[in-house]
């Protein structure tokens, strides 16, 4: 399959902070049901790059484009590139869902209100419907009886779940994944995961920034190996884990356990 | 203590009472209202207005209510173009004044307030929301604001009853508010108790209504931040 | 404006000097009842606890004009009494300062009841026990354990409610006393110009709020050294 029908691409991103230049040209192509693990070690830059797609960060240089259609960026006023029109942003994000490290529900609204929320204000689909199709969102991650709580009072696990639920409930073309187990307690990684596996096999396209190498050996098509901002080491996670390229690579896997 | 004078007198503080709760809930409903704007603006560091509205709030909060009240009651009229203008009429009148008075005092205190509870807003709560793809508008009216007004709840029900307490200035400009009711009791039967007790007791009861009343909201609008019971947690209230 | 310049030692000078007087000797006064205050709350004994809780409870409850109305009729008078009864002076009258001084310092020592009562439990205890366990002497476990730390827990909340004292000084003009407000007032009402005079007296609460500040936060934050900002 050629870029032209790919479902999100990304060029060439360049991205700073201040002095510091965290993403030195990364660029990135999936295709529909593609499940990518972006993997490195902390400050290589994979969670900014992550960010970067949905322009939660704004990259210095660099082109995204969802199912085709490019974000449009210009020079603004500082000199520092900015997006031509934020409703075009607003729509995009739309069709690329994130789920946070911190989970980031809102803490003031029930489950249940927090899934419902964007689709009835941002995309304008009726209460009623939001609601049956959230119900259906909640109970395949195994938390519907938990929908009238508020996230203070559910565990991690639950909150990481109750946010993949949010961010089903868009719809979206593709699923940004940044490290979704790492503040969880280690007996509550498993439930977030196999929630993952379940999006993974019904075809859902996905990007993963994660720690956990069984989920990147074993179900994703597609494994990026970022060292200090610049792509070390690509390609198909089997070869990749079995017969480690770089030298890099291979020295992150001996310091990783599973 | 008579108390007959009191109670045959009682008209007189029932019409101060009247007044007092009209201009100390006027005000904080107008207060209310130019804070909200006033509040964005300044947590948003708006290059122009973010000097300004500090300057609004330093000078309205570091001042006494007193002379903000006697400066518009009696300090306008110096100026003849506000004597000739349509406004006259309103700047005359004692109870407008305080009115104008305490409703600029209010809403400075209540800015700084919701500017607080604003910029504590968690990040990565905003940051769901601009990834969900929702307007700065949305995002402010359904994700940054319900959570701040709900974080400011117990910093405002501190500022109603300082309104409430702030609001005897009324009486100084001629006002007849619960303690001018009061005064004017003592004025007429040459006393002194009576009438200023009874204001003191209708005040503390006011503030034990108020303080009981947010204590009642608060527990209504707080359950998301009580503490996980233990055991089954009861589902949170449905609205 | 000229006539600001004219009357400027009745204004600043009397009346801005009177206002500072009433907000420094009230502040002393305070000082003392929230510390009293403080104590009696968190003491064990049952009378103490009783008596401050009604104290802070009623003072805060009620709007401070009308306490100082009271307490300015009521102090006389009790004043009287107690000398009549005890046989100890005949009949004094307390002067408006006096009665100013007092009452505001008397009010706002329910405040800072509440400051210094959250300023000692924010300690933690196990700093105390610390203290003990290196054999310290309660007096030295006052002196150099709680109260470097009482201090600076409190000061935040001193601060504010220094700054809401200096302005209720502004009320002891409506009992007669000549501070700025009273001057400012009549003067700008006797010459027509009671915008100006009035504008005049809120810019000088405007600086003395703003030196309080400045004093007040940079103490906060000599006070704060090894503290993490959050």
């Amino acid at each position: 399959m050629s870029q032209a029908n790919a479902t999100l691409v990304v060029e060439d991103i360049h991205k700073s902070f201040g002095a510091v230049e965290v993403l030195k040209g990364i660029s990135l192509t999936a295709q529909k049901g593609d499940v990518v693990s972006i993997l490195g070690s902390s400050g290589s830059g994979k969670s900014t790059f992550l960010r970067c797609i949905n322009l939660l960060e704004t990259p210095n240089s660099g082109i995204v484009s969802v199912n085709g259609e490019v974000i449009e960026m210009r020079s603004g006023s500082n000199g520092q590139p900015m997006p031509v029109s934020r409703k075009q942003v607003e729509r995009l994000r739309t069709r690329l869902a994130m789920v946070f490290q911190s989970f980031n529900l809102w803490s003031h609204m029930t489950v249940l209100q927090n899934v419902i929320e964007a689709p009835i204000h941002v995309l304008g689909i009726s209460k009623a419907e939001a609601t049956e199709q959230a119900k259906a969102l909640l109970d395949k991650v195994g938390i519907l009886e938990r929908m009238d709580y508020y996230p203070a009072h559910l565990s991690g696990g639950q909150q990481q779940r109750a946010a993949i639920a949010r961010a089903l409930a868009m719809n979206p073309d593709v699923m940004l994944f940044d490290e979704p187990t790492s503040a969880l307690d280690p007996e509550l990684v498993g439930e977030v995961l196999k929630v993952m596996r379940d999006l993974a096999d019904e075809g859902r396209t996905m990007l993963v920034v994660t720690h956990e190498m069984s989920f990147a050996r074993d179900v994703s098509n597609k494994v990026m190996f970022l060292h200090q901002g610049r792509v070390e080491e690509e390609g198909d996670p089997q070869q990749m884990f079995s017969a480690p390229k770089t030298e890099r690579f291979k020295g992150f896997l001996a310091n990783t356990r599973d | 203590m008579d108390y007959t004078l009191i109670s045959d007198n009682y008209n007189f503080l029932l019409l101060g009472l009247i007044n007092t709760i009209c201009l100390v809930s006027l005000a904080l409903l107008f207060g209310g209202i130019i804070s909200i704007p006033l509040a964005i603006l300044s947590a948003d560091r708006h290059r122009i207005f973010g000097p300004i509205i500090w300057g609004y709030t330093y000078f309205f909060r570091g001042t006494p209510l007193l002379i903000q009240a006697y400066l518009i009651y009696y300090g306008m009229g110096q100026f003849e173009f506000v004597q000739n203008s349509f406004a006259w009429p309103i700047l005359r009148s004692a109870w407008w004044c305080a009115l104008i008075a305490f409703s600029l005092n209010t809403a400075a205190y209540t800015t700084e307030i919701f500017r607080g509870a604003i910029e504590a807003t968690p990040l990565g709560e905003v940051e769901a929301a601009k990834a969900c793809g929702m307007s700065r508008f949305t995002m402010m009216r359904r994700v940054i604001l319900p959570s701040a007004f709900r974080r400011a709840l117990p910093a405002y029900s501190n500022e109603v009853i300082f309104m409430l307490h702030g609001s005897v200035v009324a009486s100084t400009i001629s006002v007849i508010d619960i303690l001018g009711a009061g005064r004017v009791i003592n004025g007429k039967f040459y006393v002194f108790r009576e009438g200023l007790y009874s204001a003191a007791v209708i005040y503390l009861a006011l503030v034990i209504l108020i303080t009981q009343g947010f204590r009642i909201w608060e527990k209504h609008w707080h359950a998301h931040l009580r503490a996980r019971p233990t055991g089954t947690p009861a589902p949170a209230p449905k609205h | 404006m000229e006539n600001i310049w004219e009357y400027r030692d009745l204004i600043f000078i009397k009346g801005g000097l009177l206002t500072i007087q009433v907000g420094l000797g009230s502040l002393v006064i305070a000082t003392i009842f929230g510390l009293l205050g403080a104590w009696a709350k968190l003491t064990t004994n049952f009378l103490l606890n009783w008596l401050a809780m009604g104290y802070t409870t009623i003072i805060r409850g009620i709007p401070d004009l009308v306490l100082m109305l009271i307490i300015f009729f009521e102090g006389q008078i009790f004043l009287n009494f107690a000398g009549e009864w005890t046989g100890l002076w005949t009949y004094v009258e307390i002067s408006p300062l006096t009665a100013g001084i007092g009452t505001i310092g008397f009010i706002m020592g329910a405040y800072y009841t509440e400051t210094f009562r959250g300023a000692f439990l924010s300690i933690p205890n196990g700093q105390i026990e610390a203290g003990i366990a290196c054999g310290m002497s309660r007096p030295l476990i006052f002196r150099r354990i709680i109260w470097p730390q009482l201090v600076r827990y409190a000061l935040p909340s001193f601060t504010n409610n220094w700054l809401v004292q200096l302005k209720t000084t502004a009320l002891v003009s409506v009992i007669g006393l000549q501070d700025i407000v009273y001057n400012a007032n009549s003067i700008g009402r006797k010459l027509r110009e009671p915008f100006t005079f009035l504008f005049a007296a809120l810019l000088f609460y405007l600086v003395l709020t703003a030196v309080s500040e400045i004093v007040l936060r940079s103490m906060e934050k000599k006070y704060s050294a090894g503290v993490r900002r959050v």
